[in-house]
C-alpha cells in the first residue's frame, strides 16, 4: 500500500505546540514542523520516512526508535562551524531554520549510488574485508586500503572552528537520580524524605519518562511527583541533561544542553558536569528490542513504542495502516493509541499462542484482530513498508496471509538500559523468564567504602511494571530471537541485527562457525554494535542468535562491555572552557609586555612564553639573533631570566641536604658565594643544574633551570617528606618572586654603575662567582656575578612587581652603550661558543655528569650523593660510553642538530653502525664560523680525528673532533 | 544583555609570608606575631585587614596589607628565633582576585573541583582553576582567589569567562 497523508493527527501530540509552525530544511527542501518537535517527528509529520542510507550496504533507513537509541536517522546538522555529524534526528528538538543533511548517500539521499553495495552484499559477508583483500599484497596498500579509507567513517567533520562557548561545572550530591521516570522521581522523594541533598538528571525536555504516554493517569503522577520535589530545598531537577558515563567512587559525567536550540543567545551552548555522587541510582529505564524477521529494516518498520511516542507525544501519524508484531504484551499499548486515533490496526501478530490478559482484551474489543502463534515471514517493500506476510511462528515461513500496511511496530520485548551500573563494575545476571539481562543485586560496583554506590530502579533494574497502580497485568514475554523460529538460510540473511552497520543474523552465524565464539571477537569481526549507536538495540539480540548458534544459554555467552559514554559527547564539550585564549595558562614574566612591544618572537619552554630573538625591521629570527650576540659580546645585552627556577633551602640540615642533592659539595660554600652544581635523579643521569648561592649560615638559594622549577622543588619537597623526614630543611619555590635580568657584555659593569645604588660592583668587591646584595636604581636588588654567555656578567634579582621598571631603567641608560635584549636563542648560540651544556641539548635523561666532562663539578670527597652509587655501575665507569666533544666543520657548513657520526660495519638489524652523534649545532656570529658539540665513543682521546656526519637527502659531512670550548678558553673575559 | 554572575575585580596592595615551622612547637607563637588566632588545619583565620591561612600541616600563609609587611617579616622571624623555621615573603609571586555577587559560587564551581556553594566560611582550599593552581576562601558577598602572578592573565580570563551573563548553574 501507499504511504499517505495526512500524516500529522488532528488531534493529540502532548509535546508540541501547534499555534507554532517552525520552518526548517531537510536535503534542500523547505520543510515545516511545530514548537515542540523532534527532527524525526517533524519529518514523519511531512511524509518522509526515509532519513538515511545504511554504512555498508547504503540500504534506506527511516527511523527505528524515538529516542537515544536511534541507530537509523543520523543526520548532519547545522553549516559552517556549527556542522555537527551523526545527529539523532528522535532526540534533537525542531529549531527555526535548521538545516539538515542526509549522510551515507551520494548524489541524493534518492539516488544514492552506493545502493550498488546492497546488490553486492552476498559478496561482502561478515570480516569481508580479513579475507578478500590479502592478495596480492602490494594491492593493500596502494590500493585496498586506499578506497576502504576513502568509504569509512559515517558523517563528515565540520571543516570551520566551532564558534560556539562551552563550559564544565563541579557538582556534589549525597544522592544523584539519573533519569526523570516514575522510578526516578520517586527514588528521589524518598532519598529527599531522608534528608539526603538529591540531583535528579534527566536526558530529555520533559519529565516522566514512558509514563505519560503508556499510562492514563501517568502524566498526572508525575505532575504529582514534581510537585512535591520542586517545593524541597534539598532537591535539584535538572533538565536536558545527559549522564554519559559513571566512574570510580561516584564520578558521574553528565551532559547539559542549554543553548543547543539557540547558540546565538550568548550563553555557553553545552556544559560537562562533572559529579561527586556519594550514592547513583540509575532509573535509566529500557530500550525495546526489535524482532529479527525478514527485511526488518524496511522504512517504515519501527520499534512499536516509537510509533505510539510518536503518536500519542506529537501527533504524528508514522502511518495510516499499522501491523503490531510483538512476543509480550507491552506492544499491544501501540495498537490501542493508534487505533483510538483513528488509525488503521488490521492485525496484531503475536508469536505467542493464546495471548490473553487485560491489553489483548482491550485490543480485542476495539475492534483488532490478534493472530496468536503467529510471525512475519518477511515485509514486502524496498523504500517503504508494502505489506508483511505471515507465517506460523513456530514454522519456516510458508507464507499464510499477505496483509497491506504501511507501518510494522514491532517490540521483541526491553532491555533494562544498565549501562551507568556497568560502567565501573557492575555485574549483570541473565532473566530466564523476562528474557532481559538485569542488574545482579548482589554485584553491584562499589564505593571507596567497598559498599555497592550504584543502584538501578524501575525498568533499568527490569522492573518493568514500575508504574505502580497505574500498572495492568501483563502475561509472560515469550522469548523471540529469530522469526519465524524455524526460518530458513534465506530468511536469515535478511534479517538485520544491527541496522547502523548492516550486520545480520547470517553475520552472526558465520562468525561463529568460523570460530568467534567469544562474544566480543563476534563483536569486532562482524562489527555488530560498533556503530555510533554502540548496539543498544543490536546487542542482546546478536548474543541471542551467536548463542543459539553455539547451542549455549545466553548467560554463557554473556554481554560484551558497556563503555562510556552512553551518547557521544562533543570534543568541544570535553574541551569546554579551554579553547581560544583559554585553551592553556600562558605563564608570562613580569617583563613580558615589554617584550610583546619590542618585536619579541616567543618560543614555549614549558607554559612559559620567552623571547627567542626580538626582530627588528624586516628582520627574521636568524639575523636578529646574528645582531643580539654581536650587540653582547661588543656592548652591553640584557636577558629576561625570570623564569629560572629560584628555591630558597633553609635550616640546620640544609647543607647536609643540598650535598646529597647536587654531586658537589654545597655545604663549604662560603656565605655570599656561588657555585655551579649538577643534580642527577636516582639513576645517576643528570636532571637538572643550575647556580647555587649560600645567602646566610643556614640558607642556601638554588636556580635550577626554567623548565625544572616546579619539578626541583618536587623533588626536594619528595625527599625531605618522605625519606629525610627527620631532616630540619625548609624550601620555598620563590621562581615568581623575583625578576632576573641578566647583563652581559664588556660594558655591563659600567651599564649598572650608571643606575646608582649601594652596591660596589667593582670586580674587587663582588668577583667572579659572588653576590651581593643592596639598593640598585632605588630598588631592593641581589645582584650575582654570575655568566652563561662568556661574559662579564651581573644576574640581577628584584621583587617582580619592579622587574619592568628595572628593566626599562636598564634600556634608558644604556641607549649610547648600544644596549640590545637578547632572546633564548642568542643565549643557546652564546653558551656554546663557551662550550657550556644545557640539559636538554647535551642531556637526554640516559646522560652522566662524567660523559659530558664535568668530573670537577662531582665531590670525591662525599660519602653520598643522588645517583652517586648509580654511576659506580660497570657500564657507567667501563670507558666506553660517548662522551662530549666539540666538533669543527671542514666544509664551514653547519651539521644537522642530532646528526649521527657513522662507524664501520653493521649492527644485527642491518643498519650502520654509529659512534656519535651532534648534540647543539649553531652558527657562530663570534667566531664567524659552524660550531657544534656532539657526544662521541671515546670522544676526548681522539682529538684532530675526523666523523662522517651522513645528512638527509644523501651527501656525508666531515667533523673534527676539538675541545667543546670555541670562545675565550682562558675565561679572561667573564673574569673581566 | 544580563548582568555577569559575579564581578570579577583584581587586588592589588596585597603582602604575603609564607611561614614553614613545626605548628604544634612555634604555631601560636606566630598566630600572636601575626595577631590573629592559629587556624585549624584548612582554615584561615582573619580580623578583616590580616588573615591567616593554613596551607600544609607545616606550613602558613599571611595575608596583610602591604605596607605591614615588613613589621610582620621581622614579629614572625623574632617569634621563630631559636626554632627552626623558615618566613619569606611571596607578595609578588601571587595574584589576587575577588569574586563577588549573587552568583559568585557558580564561578568557581565552574572552575575548581569544590562544592563552592557549601564551602564553608574560614575554611581555606588549596585546589586549581581549571588548569592553574589557587586557594580560595569566602569574603563577604563571595570569594577570594589567589593564583601565581605569571598565570594571572589566564586566571582573569577563565574567571570572567566563567561570569558570562545568562549562565547561572540554576537548573533551567
Amino acid at each position: 500500500m501507499t504511504h499517505t497523508p495526512p500524516f500529522r493527527l488532528s488531534s493529540g501530540g502532548r509535546l508540541i505546540d501547534r499555534a507554532w509552525q517552525v520552518p526548517f530544511r531537510f536535503d534542500g527542501r523547505h520543510l515545516k514542523g511545530l514548537t515542540g518537535d523532534t527532527i524525526a517527528s517533524a519529518l514523519l509529520a511531512n511524509g518522509q520516512m526515509l532519513m538515511g542510507r545504511s554504512f555498508k550496504y547504503h540500504r534506506p533507513r527511516g527511523p527505528l526508535a524515538s529516542g537515544a537509541e536511534e541507530p537509523n536517522a543520523l543526520l548532519g546538522l547545522g553549516q559552517g562551524g556549527r556542522f555537527e555529524p551523526n545527529q539523532r534526528a528522535t532526540t534533537t528538538a525542531l529549531t527555526q531554520g535548521m538545516v539538515l543533511r542526509p549522510q551515507n548517500c551520494w548524489p541524493s539521499l534518492d539516488a544514492d549510488i552506493g545502493a550498488i553495495n546492497n546488490w553486492l552484499a552476498p559478496l561482502l559477508p561478515a570480516g569481508f574485508y580479513y579475507k578478500t583483500f590479502i592478495q596480492p599484497r602490494p594491492f593493500w596498500k596502494h590500493l585496498f586500503e586506499p578506497v576502504i579509507r576513502r568509504s569509512a567513517g559515517l558523517g563528515r567533520a565540520p571543516t570551520e572552528a566551532d564558534p560556539d562557548r562551552y563550559e564544565q561545572a563541579y557538582g556534589f550530591a549525597d544522592v544523584v537520580v539519573v533519569g526523570g521516570g516514575i522510578a526516578g522521581l520517586e527514588a528521589a522523594r524518598e532519598a529527599a524524605e531522608g534528608g539526603a541533598t538529591v540531583l535528579v538528571l534527566e536526558q530529555s525536555p520533559v519529565w516522566g519518562g514512558r509514563t505519560p504516554t503508556d499510562h492514563p493517569g501517568g502524566q498526572g503522577a508525575i505532575d504529582a511527583l514534581l510537585a512535591d520535589l520542586r517545593a524541597r530545598k534539598n532537591v535539584t531537577l535538572r533538565r536536558n541533561t545527559m549522564a554519559t558515563g559513571l566512574y570510580d567512587h561516584g564520578y558521574l559525567i553528565a551532559r547539559e544542553a542549554l543553548a543547543d536550540h539557540d547558540p546565538n543567545q550568548g550563553i555557553p551552548r553545552q556544559r560537562l558536569w562533572r559529579i561527586r555522587a556519594g550514592h547513583v541510582i540509575a532509573a535509566t529505564g529500557a530500550l525495546e528490542r526489535p524482532l529479527s524477521f525478514a527485511c526488518n529494516d524496511v522504512p517504515g518498520v519501527m520499534l512499536a513504542s516509537a510509533v505510539r511516542d510518536f503518536i500519542a507525544d506529537y501527533g504524528v501519524a508514522p502511518g495510516r495502516r499499522i501491523v503490531v508484531v510483538t512476543n509480550n504484551d507491552d506492544a499491544y499499548r501501540t495498537a490501542i493509541i493508534a487505533k483510538r486515533a483513528g488509525l488503521d490496526v488490521p492485525a496484531i501478530i503475536d508469536a505467542r499462542h493464546n495471548p490473553a490478559g487485560a491489553l489483548p482484551d482491550e485490543a480485542r474489543a476495539l475492534g483488532i484482530t490478534v493472530l496468536g502463534g503467529t510471525g512475519i515471514a518477511k515485509v514486502k517493500g524496498h523504500r517503504h513498508v508494502e505489506a508483511v506476510v505471515t507465517c506460523a511462528y513456530h514454522g519456516e515461513g510458508a507464507p499464510l496471509q499477505t496483509i497491506d500496511c504501511d507501518v510494522v511496530a514491532m517490540s521483541g520485548g526491553w532491555s533494562p538500559v544498565v549501562h551507568l551500573y556497568s560502567h565501573c563494575g557492575g555485574k549483570l545476571t541473565w532473566d530466564e523468564a523476562g528474557a532481559m539481562f538485569r542488574p545482579d543485586p548482589d554485584r553491584p560496583p562499589l564505593g571507596p567504602d567497598g559498599k555497592g554506590n550504584v543502584t538501578c530502579l524501575g525498568a533499568a533494574s527490569g522492573n518493568l511494571t514500575c508504574a505502580g497502580d497505574l500498572e495492568h497485568p501483563e502475561a509472560p514475554i515469550m522469548p523471540v530471537w529469530v522469526m519465524p523460529a524455524r526460518a530458513p538460510y534465506k530468511l536469515r540473511a535478511k534479517m538485520w541485527l544491527d541496522f547502523q552497520n548492516d550486520v545480520k543474523v547470517t553475520d552472526v552465524e558465520l562468525a561463529a562457525r568460523e570460530g568467534y565464539a567469544s562474544v566480543e571477537h563476534t563483536k569486532r569481526y562482524t562489527t555488530l554494535g560498533m556503530a555510533t549507536d554502540q548496539g543498544k538495540v543490536s546487542n542482546i539480540n546478536g548474543l541471542a542468535v551467536l548463542s543459539g548458534t553455539l547451542d549455549q544459554p545466553i548467560a554463557a555467552t554473556g554481554t560484551t562491555t558497556f563503555r562510556p559514554p552512553y551518547t557521544p559527547l562533543t570534543l568541544a564539550t570535553i574541551a569546554a572552557e579551554a579553547k581560544a585564549e583559554a585553551f592553556q595558562p600562558l605563564r608570562k614574566s613580569p617583563m613580558h609586555s615589554w617584550h610583546e612591544a619590542h618585536g619579541a618572537s616567543f618560543e614555549p619552554i614549558g607554559q612559559w612564553r620567552r623571547p627567542y630573538a626580538y626582530l627588528q625591521g624586516t628582520e627574521d629570527r636568524h639575523a636578529a639573533v646574528h645582531r643580539e650576540i654581536l650587540a653582547v659580546r661588543r656592548g652591553v645585552g640584557t636577558l629576561d631570566a625570570s623564569t629560572l627556577g629560584k628555591i630558597v633551602v633553609k635550616g640546620p640540615d640544609a647543607g647536609r641536604f643540598l650535598d646529597m642533592l647536587y654531586t658537589n659539595m654545597m655545604s663549604n660554600l662560603g656565605i655570599g658565594k656561588c657555585r655551579y652544581g649538577l643534580m642527577c635523579n636516582e639513576n645517576g643521569f643528570l636532571m637538572d643544574d643550575g647556580v647555587v648561592a649560600r645567602l646566610a649560615e643556614d640558607t642556601w638559594l638554588c636556580h635550577t633551570t626554567t623548565g625544572g622549577a616546579d619539578r626541583i622543588h618536587g623533588h626536594m619537597e619528595d625527599w625531605l617528606q618522605c625519606e629525610w623526614w627527620d631532616w630540619k630543611v625548609y624550601t620555598a619555590n620563590l621562581t615568581e618572586q623575583y625578576a632576573q635580568v641578566a647583563v652581559a657584555g664588556p660594558q655591563a659593569r659600567t651599564l649598572l654603575e650608571r643606575l646608582g645604588g649601594s652596591i660596589d660592583l667593582s670586580p674587587e668587591a663582588l668577583p667572579y662567582m659572588q653576590w651581593a646584595e643592596g639598593d640598585l636604581a632605588g630598588i631592593s636588588a641581589r645582584i650575582f656575578r654570575i655568566s652563561f654567555s662568556g661574559e662579564l656578567s651581573f644576574e640581577i634579582a628584584v621583587p617582580s612587581n619592579r622587574g619592568l621598571e628595572l628593566w626599562e631603567r636598564l634600556h634608558q641608560a644604556g641607549q649610547d652603550l648600544g644596549i640590545t635584549p637578547y632572546g633564548t636563542e642568542a643565549m643557546h648560540v652564546m653558551r656554546a661558543e663557551k662550550g657550556f651544556i644545557m640539559i636538554g641539548d647535551e642531556t637526554d635523561g640516559t646522560i652522566i655528569p662524567q660523559d659530558l666532562g664535568l668530573e670537577w663539578a662531582i665531590s670525591k670527597k662525599k660519602a653520598d650523593y643522588i645517583g652517586k652509587r648509580a654511576q659506580s655501575r660497570l657500564h657507567m665507569k667501563d670507558g666506553n660510553r660517548w662522551k662530549l666533544v666539540g666538533l669543527e666543520s671542514l666544509d664551514g657548513r653547519v651539521i644537522p642538530d642530532g646528526a649521527h657520526a657513522v662507524a664501520e660495519g653493521t649492527n644485527a638489524n642491518g643498519q650502520r653502525k654509529v659512534q656519535g652523534r651532534v648534540t647543539s649545532s649553531y652558527h657562530s656570529p663570534t667566531l664567524d664560523r659552524p660550531i657544534a658539540m656532539g657526544l662521541v665513543h671515546h670522544g676526548p682521546a681522539r682529538m684532530g680525528q675526523v666523523l662522517d656526519f651522513p645528512i638527509p637527502g644523501g651527501g656525508v659531512m666531515k667533523a673534527r673532533i676539538v675541545d667543546p670550548v670555541f670562545y675565550d678558553r682562558e675565561g679572561s673575559r667573564l673574569h673581566g | 544583555m544580563a548582568e555577569t554572575l559575579a564581578t570579577i575585580a583584581r587586588i592589588p596592595g596585597l603582602g604575603m609570608l609564607t611561614i614553614r615551622a613545626d605548628l604544634a612547637r612555634a604555631g601560636e607563637a606566630l598566630a600572636e606575631a601575626a595577631g590573629l588566632g592559629l587556624p585549624d588545619t584548612t582554615q584561615i583565620t582573619t580580623d578583616g585587614s590580616r588573615s591567616l591561612g593554613w596551607m600544609s600541616p607545616d606550613e602558613l600563609l599571611l595575608i596583610l596589607p602591604e605596607a605591614e609587611l615588613p613589621e610582620a617579616h621581622e614579629a614572625l622571624t623574632q617569634a621563630l628565633m631559636g626554632e627552626h623555621g623558615l618566613v619569606v615573603d611571596v607578595s609578588d609571586a601571587r595574584a589576587v582576585f575577588d569574586v563577588t555577587g549573587p552568583h559568585a559560587a557558580d564561578v568557581i564551581a565552574k572552575l575548581a573541583p569544590v562544592d563552592a556553594a557549601h564551602l564553608p566560611e574560614g575554611h581555606l582550599r588549596r585546589t586549581r582553576m581549571a588548569q592553574t593552581a589557587a586557594a580560595i576562601w569566602r569574603i563577604q558577598g563571595g570569594f577570594r582567589v589567589i593564583g601565581f602572578r605569571s598565570t594571572a592573565d589566564y586566571l582573569g580570563l577563565i574567571l570572567t569567562n566563567a561570569a558570562l551573563p545568562g549562565s547561572t548553574l540554576a537548573p533551567r
